[in-house]
């Protein structure tokens, strides 16, 4: 589905991805984990399209077609997702009305007509059901006052909408307690399925005990440096990241 | 002739249809006598730094219109709220039309200001109201002077309005210019409620000044929630002069919607005479064009423990000009005030302008005021994170100045008031919605 080859990418003529390979597959969990500053939330932005960032060098395959000129809403429009680290925050438009928005321009790019209203508002019960929000959650201003776990269930809820092929979740375990991180990741394991794929980027092994990953790759200065199955993250957990860096040292 | 000669001259003609021997004239005397003093209001004046009336007084308005009552309800309709029941005061080319107007004394008074001036059961009210917070400025002065008709509504007290009440003003381009000085009153006695609603409009593109004063008396715990929509002509002006005076623990909000017009001038003014009072005002400016819009608000915090929130916010596209200039000022006794200002501004072309200064003068110890302004463009990660979600930039862009807005709409009680406005604002900021308003 996704197919990343020798990914340079850069902010401010500074380099931060510096030859990424990855290639994630329908059905597929991967996992990017790996210290601060290591380029993991770039990957992310570089692969939703963020403007700021310029690729300087490989190709993002997704679905077999070339995608790294495409605008983030074509992006979106052809069924990737981010769900932000910091989720922004715009006062005066409503969760429901941000998220009605967003999912019949989507329709639209496809040709499709508008989602009926009585379509819509089943929908958007159900998943907000599933990610245990209020209904009076959804006519505040899209992230304005919301916790940090609101803003992450808020993320997962518009995923739960759009129901992409590829959902980017970025560090989407920080600033989560306990209890909300269970519904987070219960919320992400049931949109899976063997059509989509999702990419999960943390710093920690935590959010990978609910959301199981299939590949954990490392990335440390730009790079890959090691590919693993779930152990690997574990591995991670007890010994830190410092011998991969000391590795990746010696590489060099 | 120059507008102020023409003015002067016909002030000695309007005299001869006005009842020279009543009080109310040796005001009107004394206010001609002002403006004659000072003319119209200049660069060179502190308070109009950033307003020109200058292209728009070379004009050569009529300064008595001719009655006209070929207009009918079909050709105004569309201005006014006309899906919920309302008292409404429509005056063509500043001349009461009855036949548009559905007025009241049942109750309370929704009527006019020529029958408030002149029949003598009004005289005590008006010689305790009429002209007493009107500061002696030029136009407002100029007002005073030409001071003949215009809405008096009076809420006695305990008494609760059950609808709004529309204050409409149209001018039909009869006149190749015309010039019109509306005159109201407002008296909302101690504990009585009303909510109001004040339209300009010219039905034409023929050139219109209007210079308007309104006086607004808030009685104790009295509510008065007023709304003006400013969606006029780019061939029509407007100087607003609304003055405001509160008694302890009254409520007094006002939005003020400036969406059209040549040249917008609101001369806001809220004075708080009692204890526990809380003055809002709040507006949406949005322009294009040439258009030109000033705000000057000023919250006087005469007693302890008030509150004032003042919320602007504009949007300015191609060579359009906002001014801000927000004036709190609080007196030595007013200890325990909360005051509040805010005004953002978005400016989407090079070629617009916005001047945004921010007055605060506090003369007491122990009171929290504070006041942010910003100038600039919209927020470029918020419009990434739309367009993550598949709404593309065009759109995201109109969204977001539409969530701008649209979180000064908030306050605004009257649902078909907030539904019009949205519309008109997303009908202006082209916003193509997923979602009904």
């Amino acid at each position: 589905m996704l197919n990343i080859k020798n990914l340079h990418a850069s902010v401010d003529g500074v380099k931060i991805l510096k030859g990424i390979d990855l290639e994630i597959n329908a059905g597929e969990v991967h996992a990017i984990m790996g210290p601060n500053g290591s380029g993991k939330s770039t990957l992310a932005s570089v692969i939703a399209g963020n403007e700021d960032f310029e690729v300087t060098e490989g190709d993002i395959l997704f679905e077999k077609a070339n995608i790294s000129e495409l605008s983030p809403e074509e992006r979106a429009h052809k069924g990737i997702f981010l769900s932000f680290q910091y989720p922004i925050e715009i006062p005066g438009v409503s969760v429901t009305n941000f998220i009605k928005t967003s999912i019949n321009q989507v329709r639209k790019s496809r040709g499709q007509k508008d989602m009926p209203a009585n379509e819509m508002l089943k929908k958007i019960r159900e998943k907000s059901a599933l990610l245990d929000m209020d209904r009076k959650f959804l006519s505040r201003s899209l992230n304005e006052g919301f916790s940090g776990g609101e803003k992450k269930r808020n993320e997962i809820f518009q995923m739960a909408m759009l129901e992409p092929k590829l959902a980017i979740l970025d560090e989407t375990d920080s600033g989560l307690d306990i209890d909300a991180l269970r519904i987070v990741s219960d919320g992400v394991n049931r949109l899976r399925n063997k059509g989509n794929a999702t990419l999960v980027i943390t710093h920690y092994q935590r959010l990978l005990d609910y959301v199981v990953p299939d590949v954990v790759h490392v990335l440390v200065d730009g790079k890959i440096v090691k590919t693993g199955g779930k152990e690997l993250a574990k591995e991670l957990e007890e010994r830190g990241y410092d011998w991969l860096k000391e590795e990746r040292a010696e590489m060099t | 002739m120059e507008l102020k000669e023409k003015l002067m001259s016909s002030y000695l003609a309007f005299e001869e249809q006005v009842d020279m021997e009543n009080d109310i004239h040796s005001e009107r005397n004394k206010a001609i006598k002002f403006f004659e003093s000072t003319g119209f209001p200049t660069k060179r004046m502190e308070a109009w730094k950033y307003t020109s009336l200058n292209s728009i007084l070379k004009e050569d308005y009529s300064i008595f219109p001719k009655k006209e009552d070929a207009i009918d309800y079909k050709d105004i309709k569309k201005y006014l709220i006309h899906d919920i029941d309302t008292y409404t005061i429509v005056f063509i080319d500043g001349i009461y039309s009855s036949h548009l107007s559905r007025t009241t004394h049942d109750k309370l008074d929704a009527c006019l200001m020529s029958s408030a001036l002149n029949k003598s059961k009004y005289k005590s009210i008006m010689d305790k109201y009429f002209n007493k917070i009107v500061p002696e400025e030029s136009m407002s002065s100029l007002n005073t002077a030409f001071a003949k008709e215009g809405a008096y509504i009076r809420i006695p007290k305990n008494v609760s309005a059950e609808k709004p009440i529309q204050i409409l003003n149209f001018s039909t381009g009869n006149e190749s210019a015309l010039m019109i000085q509306p005159r109201n009153l407002i008296i909302a006695e101690d504990g009585s409620h009303v909510q109001i609603i004040e339209r300009h409009q010219s039905l034409t593109d023929n050139p219109v000044l209007t210079n308007s004063v309104t006086e607004v008396y808030v009685g104790q715990n009295a509510e008065v929630d007023y709304y003006k929509i400013q969606n006029d002509k780019t061939t029509s002006s407007l100087i607003d002069n609304t003055f405001i005076k509160q008694e302890r623990d009254s409520t007094c909000s006002l939005h003020t919607f400036s969406l059209g017009g040549k040249i917008t001038r609101n001369n806001l003014r809220f004075y708080q005479h009692g204890q526990n009072c809380n003055s809002i005002l709040k507006g949406v400016t949005i322009l294009e064009g040439k258009q030109h819009v000033d705000h000057n608000t000023l919250v006087h915090h005469i007693e302890p423990n008030c509150e004032s929130h003042q919320d602007y916010k504009g949007i300015f596209s191609e060579k359009s000009v906002g001014v801000f200039n927000g004036s709190i000022l609080v007196d030595r006794l007013a200890q325990k005030t909360n005051a509040f200002q805010s005004n953002n501004n978005i400016l989407l072309d090079d070629g617009a302008t916005c001047n945004s200064k921010p007055q605060l003068e506090i003369f007491a110890d122990d009171v929290k005021c504070s006041h942010g302004c910003t100038i600039g463009q919209l927020n470029n990660e918020a419009l990434y994170y739309l367009r993550t979600r598949g709404i593309p930039k065009k759109e995201a862009r109109a969204l977001l100045m539409f969530a701008f807005a649209n979180k000064v709409l908030g306050s605004v009680k009257i649902p078909e008031i907030k539904k019009r406005i949205t519309k008109q604002i997303a009908l202006k900021l082209e916003v193509e919605l997923g979602f009904n308003l």
